[in-house]
């Protein structure tokens, strides 16, 4: 498999891609559906994986410089509240800034505790996520419970960014949809669900991917902060301001979490709501690892993570009830059964049989069911992350550094 | 502050106490910022506080973020974040809901019904929190991320999927398990407060789940710093390396500790199941497993300790209604002021500590300077 090691990143996710793509549609046509590649499972996908995208990325940029967040949730919340404020008094464009600011104000919180106090940092964390839903609950019982539509627990409604198409491709991929040709049409209409009605602030979010990657990879600021998280004695002693960097990148990933926030608020919900994030800044952290601390991992890890949600949404109606989400089931079989082997040839017994184990559980309950039930692809993403972490946590690995305290001067 | 006694009794007050002051002006500037009165506010809290239905409700209250307390403080205690509290209590009350809705069809005694139900409880808490220690100890997973994916598996995935296949009655409002036999209900504590107080009104009841609260925090103080395990499970947090050259198996350790927290876990759901509404419905009381990390951080996970901070938070959510039921101030103040008085608190013991660490580092340099002077305290260097 050195081949495969040896692409750059995009081309092995892409391959990566092509061939998730071609189980998917062989999966359909065996289960008797067509909405596992079906234009709106991938639209509504994409649209459900940019909060946990961007939580994700805010995930990478503190721990990349040291800082484990479990605050994002947190900060995702202070983003919805401030998100709302924002697009009620100033539009979108007010409401994405808010909900930055918002974040980043609960990011830079985190590291004055934890950069300046040396305070624990899941400590520090929980502690966020304790706090901001009651502020949040508190300032909205202030400020919209005397408008119109809003309450204690939410706001009134607010508009979100426009939809755009992308011109020429959009007709392209449609065309060849059209042709039904096996997996090729697939292919098309799925990726026709990435150019077509997208909204601009998908596209913000999605953008924040390569630019993480340059600014993390490519710049000097990025490689200051990396240092912080890989070695931070070695960074001080080249004269890099630790803290300085440290601070930033918390802040930076409060910003991405309250981006999220905001997204929720404006795509999604339409609304402010308490408890509307649903968890989904602890799906970003499980991105961020599954991702393997790596800004175009995150971006798989958040699609992946989506997938069964967005599936979900198209499949759970008048029509139909669940018959797609259940031929997810032999998917994961299929993915299982691929770990079986890989895990065999690479002389791990062990991960093996526990792999065709889960193949099989996955596979009887394919074959038990007509349809799945409506909890499913809600637990899916957090069922995922540990069978991933289970056969994978050997392969993954974090910035050596997060999660300890660092004090100037002391080893 | 020339006498080292009284100066490291006054480091260990101050800090509770600057958080207290701190979290008590910032919730006051927040009230002043959105137009109510603050004193009026704390006026009002501290006027309720005075009255024994108060003190009944805050017990009440108390007793399951204590247990949960303890839950996360055994994890803490060698420094492994079980998070997941959370999803071991919720399914643990459901299978104990289950379990105790089952037993209704035989005869049983009373006690063997209550004793089933707390059994199945503790033993779920158990398993739930132990699959975390085991994927830590085989597959080397953290279990921060473990136990958070876990606990929406719980209670997204597993109670999700089963509390429809268990409810009795589809078209009550509030949908869940079948009531408990009266006979497995926990008697209430009423008659053994009221040997030193006046009648309580206001249809309060002491959970009897506040006797089990006491026992579990008997055995945690005892357990912790008068046993073998106790002394390991220390050490290892402590200083993981030395404890390991001391014999101490980490492994088993990270798996034991794990599987003791979710058995006290397990028991947070009590007060719901045995005492109040003897079920477990749709509307079932979470977030007390956060809640109970506030605890333990606020306790520095001492029994006495997380006692006080549970007895503060249990106060405060009582007022809480009390603020709702006057509307003088939005009822969200008292979440605002636990949450800055935890974060407070926690700088607050990190600053003190390295104020600590600087005398010890004095102390050292004056004893090893003058080798010919009084000879150093040892009692002062194993602060």
């Amino acid at each position: 498999m050195s081949w495969f090691t040896n692409l750059p990143s995009w081309a092995r996710w892409s391959l990566a891609a092509a061939v998730g793509m071609f189980v998917l549609t062989v999966v359909q046509r065996v289960s008797g559906t067509d909405l596992l590649t079906e234009e709106g499972t991938a639209q509504a996908m994409l649209r459900w994986s940019i909060p946990i995208l961007l939580a994700g990325l805010g995930g990478l940029y503190s721990e990349r410089a040291g800082i484990v967040n479990i605050g994002l949730e947190g900060m995702m919340i202070l983003g919805t509240w401030f998100g709302a404020w924002g697009a009620l008094n100033w539009g979108p464009w007010g409401g994405l800034a808010a909900g930055l600011v918002g974040g980043a104000l609960g990011g830079l919180l985190h590291a004055v505790a934890t950069v300046s106090f040396g305070v624990d940092q899941i400590i520090s964390g929980v502690g966020i996520n304790i706090l901001a839903p009651a502020l949040t609950r508190f300032l909205s019982e202030r400020v919209f419970s005397g408008e119109a539509g809003g309450s204690v627990s939410q706001s009134p409604r607010v508009d979100g960014f426009g939809n755009f198409t992308v011109p020429g491709l959009a007709d392209f991929l449609g065309t060849i949809r059209d042709q039904e040709i096996f997996w090729i049409s697939d292919v098309a209409g799925f990726s026709r669900g990435f150019v077509a009605e997208m909204s601009w602030f998908t596209l913000i979010g999605l953008l924040t991917v390569p630019l993480s990657g340059w600014l993390l990879w490519k710049t000097r600021v990025g490689l200051r902060m990396r240092i912080c998280g890989e070695n931070p004695n070695a960074g001080e002693s080249l004269g890099v301001n630790i803290y300085g960097h440290k601070y930033l990148g918390v802040i930076i990933s409060g910003g991405l979490s309250g981006l999220a926030g905001a997204f929720i608020v404006l795509e999604l919900a339409g609304l402010y709501r308490g408890g509307q994030t649903l968890g989904r800044g602890f799906i970003g952290l499980a991105a961020l690892v599954f991702g393997n601390w790596r800004a175009i991992g995150v971006l798989a890890g958040s699609l992946v993570f989506s997938y069964p949600f967005g599936l979900s949404l198209v499949d759970f109606n008048a029509e139909s009830s669940g018959g797609a989400t259940r031929a997810l089931l032999l998917v994961i079989a299929i993915a299982l059964a691929g770990v079986m082997v890989w895990a065999q040839r690479s002389g791990k017994r062990g991960d093996a049989i526990l792999a065709g184990l889960f193949a099989a559980i996955a596979l009887v309950w394919y074959l038990g069911t007509e349809t799945a039930a409506a909890w499913l692809p809600n637990t899916m993403p957090y069922a995922l992350v540990l069978i991933v972490l289970l056969f994978a946590s050997q392969r993954l690995r974090g910035p050596r550094t997060a999660g300890l305290p660092y004090r100037r001067g002391e080893t | 502050m020339t006498n080292p006694l009284v100066r490291r009794i006054g480091l260990a007050l101050a800090a509770p106490a600057l958080a207290a002051v701190f979290a008590v002006v910032v919730s006051a500037i927040v009230l002043e910022l959105s137009g109510s009165n603050s004193i009026d506010t704390f006026g009002t809290i501290l006027s309720n506080g005075f009255q024994l239905e108060t003190f009944v409700d805050t017990l009440n209250r108390a007793t399951p973020l204590f247990l949960a307390g303890v839950a996360a403080a055994i994890g803490f205690r060698m420094n492994l974040f079980n998070i997941g509290v959370e999803g071991q209590y919720i399914l643990a009350a459901f299978a104990a809901a289950v379990v105790g809705a089952e037993l209704n069809r035989f005869a049983l005694p009373g006690f063997l019904h209550t004793l089933a139900i707390v059994a199945t409880a503790m033993f779920v808490g158990a398993v739930w929190a132990g699959l975390s220690g085991l994927l830590k100890v085989t597959r080397g997973i953290n279990e921060v991320i473990s136990t958070i994916m876990l606990n929406f598996v719980a209670t997204g995935g597993i109670v999700a999927a089963l509390l429809p296949k268990v409810i009795t009655d589809p078209t009550a409002p509030n949908q869940g398990t079948e009531t408990i036999a009266e006979r497995a209900w926990l008697p209430d504590l009423n008659g053994v407060a009221e040997v030193v107080t006046r009648e309580i009104g206001r249809g309060r009841e002491l959970t009897g789940v506040f006797l089990i609260a006491v026992v579990v925090a008997i055995a945690y103080h005892v357990g912790v710093n008068r046993t073998v395990f106790g002394f390991d499970l220390r050490s290892s947090g402590m200083n993981p390396f030395a404890a390991f050259a001391g014999g101490v198996q980490p492994k088993k350790m990270v798996f034991l500790s794990m599987v003791l927290s979710g058995v006290v876990a397990g028991l947070v759901g009590m007060p719901e199941i045995l005492s109040d509404n003897h079920a477990y419905d749709q509307g079932f009381v979470q977030g007390l497993g956060f809640g109970g990390i506030a605890i333990a951080l606020l306790g520095r996970n001492s029994a006495l300790g997380m006692t006080f901070a549970a007895l503060l938070f249990g106060f405060l959510d009582s007022s809480s209604a009390v603020l709702q039921v006057q509307a003088s101030a939005s009822a969200e103040i008292v979440r605002i002021m636990q949450a800055t008085f935890l974060l407070a608190a926690v700088v607050a013991f990190e600053f003190v500590n390295r104020i600590r660490q600087r005398d010890e580092v004095a102390r050292a340099s004056a004893a090893t300077e003058t080798p010919n002077g009084p000879t150093p305290s040892i009692e002062g260097a194993s602060a």
